[in-house]
């Protein structure tokens, strides 16, 4: 509630800033944005609106965008899309045409963006995008979206790698691992299934249980049931907040001692804090971390953009914050590389991007998604995310594997 | 002036206007292309929530086969389904222009076969139950839809199928779409008029009035039901075919059997304009869109909050709607109300007891 | 199919899943009741019976965060949407009661709505949940495990249940519920204020649910869109075993639960939701066909 508060403060700040802004007479780029205030992804629109207020916030701070021989400022012109695909797709066509706005920020969500990505294709508006990591956004074709994260696939298939490195480095056969899947039914966790299968075949392990997580579940514990009984090496759990929250809370309930447990969206979710001890030792993938060696001219570090935000807003910026972020420091980059505020130029300027961020480096193909960024596994240790793969960035090593409940004291 | 003179002057003032309107305000064609789709939703719901007295919840059903037929019919004239929805969206379909129309106009075909088959198989079961007993059997139909969509796998499953690209002008695709939904609309209104005019019209309004009644009469009753249910599932499949491709994605729960909004929407459009009445749902529909939108624009976050406030606003303190108003003020300029018909029946209708 | 093989080969699997079942059914059956209550005094199907659900799990939540016991956050949970069914009652429901089924639907349709997204305004959408921390208990070397906050949960079921049944069958107020159930018209000719019994009905409804919440959110999760589904199970129980039927709506509920935890089991989670909308509708439809049956006796 107090969070809560804070932000409704923070938001106040903005549009006293917001009105103060255009005494000045400035040229401003209007970029536009339907992010979703309300509906099943109010949290994560939350963070991703946060995460592009700040960028906005943070470039106008300092002078603005130089294009050409002007100086631009930005502003984001936000729609809600009530967490819904059809929504999104209206959205998108009413800010390019009643809005005449000429760059799209993305919005949160696999489904949501796949739905905008056609539009913005057919008005050839540049896109880009920072929330949509499902891969079928990413082979139509389409030359006006951009991705700045990595796609779902590798969300969890680096968990699977991690369990054969140990396996093999235990003197164990990788190929005789048994994973089981409980993956929500919508295209952003199907995506990290296909991601984890590949991986699992690359490794000749098998697949014990496979569940879907339908949108409206309120209960694992029959799918925890079978994992006790059937005792896999690995338990991977993708299905948004809820599906990462319920899992953290009935794997402890029940007493599940699988010897690695990976999920996805712990920390949106906050397992650490919600659940507490028994959320120990679970890892969790993350597009990125503030304890990463990231950094940029805009925000510095990983770590001062993490302090930044957490001042601004009051909590520890989630991954979906930073990526949003970064998708913002793409248009201003580009607006000043292309030299003219031509859509055809701006996006031409964009697929070139080639630059180092505090979220990592942004290097797209030719699909539009960025392909020089890895994804990273955190470790709840300490009631703390901590890296713990990849080796490069690994800030603690990883327990594998998890001590079982009944030994923790 | 009379109740025909309004009438006629009505459908002449509209038919240059809505021929003009893409023209003059090109920015909100799809704006103008929807309002037109919530007309057919909310007029085919009336043909059995207010000219039958049969309240149905699951008129969304009909709508949501329409959408994934005519996508689906049109993409499997020129590729292999199965192939297509199973690379999870991977992989992508181009058709040329004929193609395209071609399969639109199959597919737009298609639907509203699916949807009468449909509106006749659940008819022939679920109109047998009676006034609320139906009601509450409808309410599970469009989230089984859904949720039956969004299990198999052949039609994309919860990933939901992406419609082919239109091969042309942006401009060009969204005249296409916006005279289909008008003529769409303007096709659905004249059969409604024309069928309210004759037999048919005096039958289902029987059936409202006192089934019974009209059954001892040797009215084949479920037999009607049946017709006027797959005449409102007719239109519902082709408003749905379209929405599907103007929307360029479909989504099992949120697109087609998008009960939560399209499938309640179609009610209190008709509700707002007047149940029972043939230019209730059209001016429902029209002054619900706006204000949907108004809310949209004006409270950001807060629309939806405003819309159930909405909702419960027409539904508790405005249930007779515009047109049912203005037939309680002037009787004799906009004809009888159907609540009128109904009190003075007596033990028909609500219970009166404690009013 | 080898899931069942497994159940055969361990039995303690099979009272895990059952005793997950009971646990969880018991709530069911509370909300189930609520639903049943409102349904037979007041002729309304109140489609907002999950978002009360819902909004109890807040107010628990908040006093979970605050430091208060868990007795605390039911009861406030209770009284607080006492006081909010009261509310609705006389400013909105009032107007519905005693009309078609369908009005009542549609209106609390809308009120559901409402009630959804102010939540989500106020409380934000994260998931949250109450982790009161009670530890669990083992039996058969660790094979099966009952989180001791879900016997708590049961246990408050019960009382509350046993409560509700001592109140309608000895107090005056639960006389007058029942009376105005049979016959409105006559409970009011016999003096019985019918619209006091109606507020005071729907606004026990909603501490029902309230409790109810209150115990899902610390047993489960909660977020300002999870309402639904908990509508349609309650929905479908009282479908099941008809107006009016405690031991029906009781035996509904629980045996929902355990179907719903062995569906989960043997063939995925998947299937688990799906059981419920499947259920309804084939319900639905034998209810349609035996009543055609009878109309065909009177032809």
């Amino acid at each position: 509630m107090t969070r809560h508060l804070a932000r409704s403060f923070v938001f106040a700040a903005f549009v006293t800033a917001g009105l103060a802004v255009p005494a000045l007479a400035q040229e401003t780029i209007v970029l536009g944005a339907a992010v979703s205030e309300t509906g099943k992804y109010s949290a994560e629109g939350m963070h991703t609106k946060n995460g592009y207020d700040l960028a906005v916030e943070r470039i106008n701070g300092m002078g603005g965008i130089t294009v050409g021989d002007t100086t631009y400022l930005l502003e984001i012109k936000y729609y809600d899309d009530e967490s819904e695909a059809a929504r999104a797709a209206e959205l998108a066509e009413r800010l390019i045409d009643q809005d005449n706005i000429q760059f799209i920020l993305g919005p949160y969500g696999s489904p949501i963006t796949a739905a905008m990505a056609p539009i913005t294709e057919q008005y050839g508006v540049p896109m880009v995008e920072a929330n949509g990591a499902s891969r079928s956004i990413f082979t139509k074709g389409y030359k006006f979206t951009f991705a700045v994260l990595s796609t779902s696939d590798q969300y969890l298939s680096s968990a699977i790698d991690l369990a054969a490195e140990k396996a093999t480095e235990m003197g164990e056969d990788a190929s005789a691992l048994r994973v089981a899947l409980a993956m929500g039914d919508d295209n952003f966790s199907q995506d990290v299934r296909a991601g984890i299968v590949e991986a699992i075949e690359k490794h000749g392990m098998e697949i014990v249980i496979d569940d879907k997580l339908p949108d409206s579940f309120t209960d694992m514990s029959s799918t925890l049931a079978k994992v006790k009984a059937l005792q896999p090496d690995l338990l991977l759990v993708s299905g948004h907040d809820k599906g990462a929250l319920t899992a953290a809370r009935q794997i402890a309930e029940q007493q599940v001692d699988t010897p690695m447990v990976a999920m996805t969206h712990c920390d949106s979710a906050d397992i650490a804090g919600q659940v507490g001890p028994g959320a120990e030792y679970t890892l969790c993938a993350a597009q990125w971390a503030p304890s990463l060696s990231y950094e940029d001219g805009w925000f510095g570090t990983a770590a001062q953009y993490a302090a930044d935000f957490e001042a601004q807003f009051g909590y520890a910026p989630p991954y979906q914050a930073a990526e949003s972020t970064a998708a913002v420091l793409v248009f201003a980059d580009a607006f000043a590389r292309a030299g003219s505020l031509d859509r055809q130029a701006v996006r031409d300027a964009i697929a070139a991007t080639d630059m180092e961020t505090f979220f990592g480096r942004i290097d797209f193909d030719e699909t539009g998604k960025n392909i020089a960024k890895p994804m990273v596994l955190f470790q709840v240790l300490d009631g703390q995310y901590k890296v713990v793969a990849p080796t490069k960035w690994a800030a603690e090593p990883v327990v594998y594997p998890r001590p079982p409940f009944a030994e923790r004291s | 002036m009379t109740r025909r003179g309004i009438e006629r002057l009505a459908m002449i003032a509209i038919l240059p206007l809505a021929l003009a309107a893409p023209f003059l305000a090109p920015a909100y064609m799809t704006f103008f292309t929807f309002i037109c789709i919530m007309i057919v939703l909310a007029l085919t719901w009336d043909v059995l929530g207010g000219q039958m007295g049969y309240n149905s919840f699951g008129n969304i059903l009909f709508f949501g086969i329409g959408v994934y037929t005519t996508t689906i019919v049109q993409i499997g004239l020129f590729a292999d389904v199965g192939a297509y929805t199973a690379a999870y969206g991977v992989e992508t379909i181009e058709l040329t222009r004929n193609q395209f129309l071609i399969g639109l106009a199959v597919g737009l075909v298609a639907a509203p076969l699916l949807a009468v088959a449909a509106a006749a198989f659940l008819g022939s079961g679920l109109l047998g139950l009676r006034g609320q007993y139906f009601a509450i059997g409808t309410l599970g139909l469009g989230i089984a839809g859904g949720e039956l969509a969004a299990a198999w796998g052949w039609i994309g499953g919860a990933f939901g199928v992406q419609v082919p690209v239109f091969p042309g002008e942006v401009l060009e695709r969204r005249l296409l779409f916006y005279f289909l939904a008008f003529a769409l609309a303007a096709a659905t209104f004249l059969t409604l008029k024309r069928l309210y005019a004759g037999h048919f019209g005096l039958a289902i309004n029987a059936i409202r009035d006192d089934e019974d009644k009209a059954e001892a009469m040797g009215l084949y009753t479920t037999r009607y039901k049946t017709i006027a249910w797959c005449i409102a599932a007719f239109f519902l499949g082709i408003a749905g075919g379209l929405v599907g491709q103007i929307n360029g994605y479909i989504e099992p729960r949120e697109v087609a059997f998008a009960g939560a909004s399209f499938g309640i929407w179609m009610v209190l459009m008709a509700i707002l304009g007047g149940k029972g009445t043939i230019w209730g749902p059209v001016i429902g529909a029209i002054l619900f869109y706006l204000m949907k939108e108004f809310f949209w624009q004006q409270f950001f976050g807060w629309q939806r909050v405003a819309l159930g406030l909405l909702i419960v606003v027409i539904v508790v303190f405005f249930p007779i709607g515009i047109l049912g108003w203005l037939k309680q003020r002037f009787p004799a300029r906009f004809g009888p109300s159907v609540d009128m018909v109904a009190r003075a029946k007596p033990g028909a209708g609500s219970d009166g007891a404690r009013r | 199919m080898d899931m069942i093989g497994l159940l055969f080969e361990a039995p303690p699997l099979a009272l895990q899943l059952v005793i997950d079942g009971v646990l969880i059914g018991a709530i069911f059956a509370l909300i189930a009741y609520g639903m049943a209550l409102v349904w037979g005094v007041m002729k309304i199907v109140n489609i907002c019976q999950g978002e009360f659900v819902i909004l109890g799990g807040y107010i628990s939540y908040y006093c979970w965060e605050a430091g208060y016991p868990l007795v605390l956050g039911v009861t406030a949970a209770s009284i607080a949407l006492f006081a909010l069914g009261w509310l609705l009652y006389r400013t909105i429901i009032f107007r519905v009661v005693e009309q078609d089924l369908f009005i009542s639907i549609l209106a609390t349709f809308g009120l559901a709505i409402l009630l959804a997204q102010s939540m989500n305004q106020a409380f934000g959408a994260d998931v949250r949940t109450a982790d009161a921390g009670l530890g669990n208990w083992f039996l058969f070397d660790n094979l099966v495990s009952i989180a001791a906050i879900k016997l708590v949960a049961f246990g408050a079921t019960a009382f509350v249940a046993a409560l509700l049944i001592w109140f309608m069958r000895r107090t005056r107020l639960g006389q007058a519920i029942r009376a105005t159930s049979q016959n409105a018209r006559a409970a009011r000719i016999l003096g019985i204020d019918t619209h006091s019994v109606y507020a005071f009905t729907y606004g026990l409804n909603a501490a029902i649910c309230g409790a109810a919440g209150a115990l899902i959110a610390m047993i489960w999760v909660i977020a300002p869109f999870g309402g639904l589904i908990y509508t349609v199970r309650a929905f479908m129980i009282v479908v099941v075993a008809g107006i009016g039927n405690l031991p029906g709506v009781i035996a509904a509920g629980l045996a929902l639960g355990i179907v719903e935890s062995f569906i989960g089991f043997v063939l995925g989670a998947q299937f688990q939701i799906a059981l419920i909308f499947v259920l309804l509708v084939l319900i639905l439809v034998g209810r349609s066909l035996r009543l055609r049956r009878q109309r065909k006796v009177l032809e």
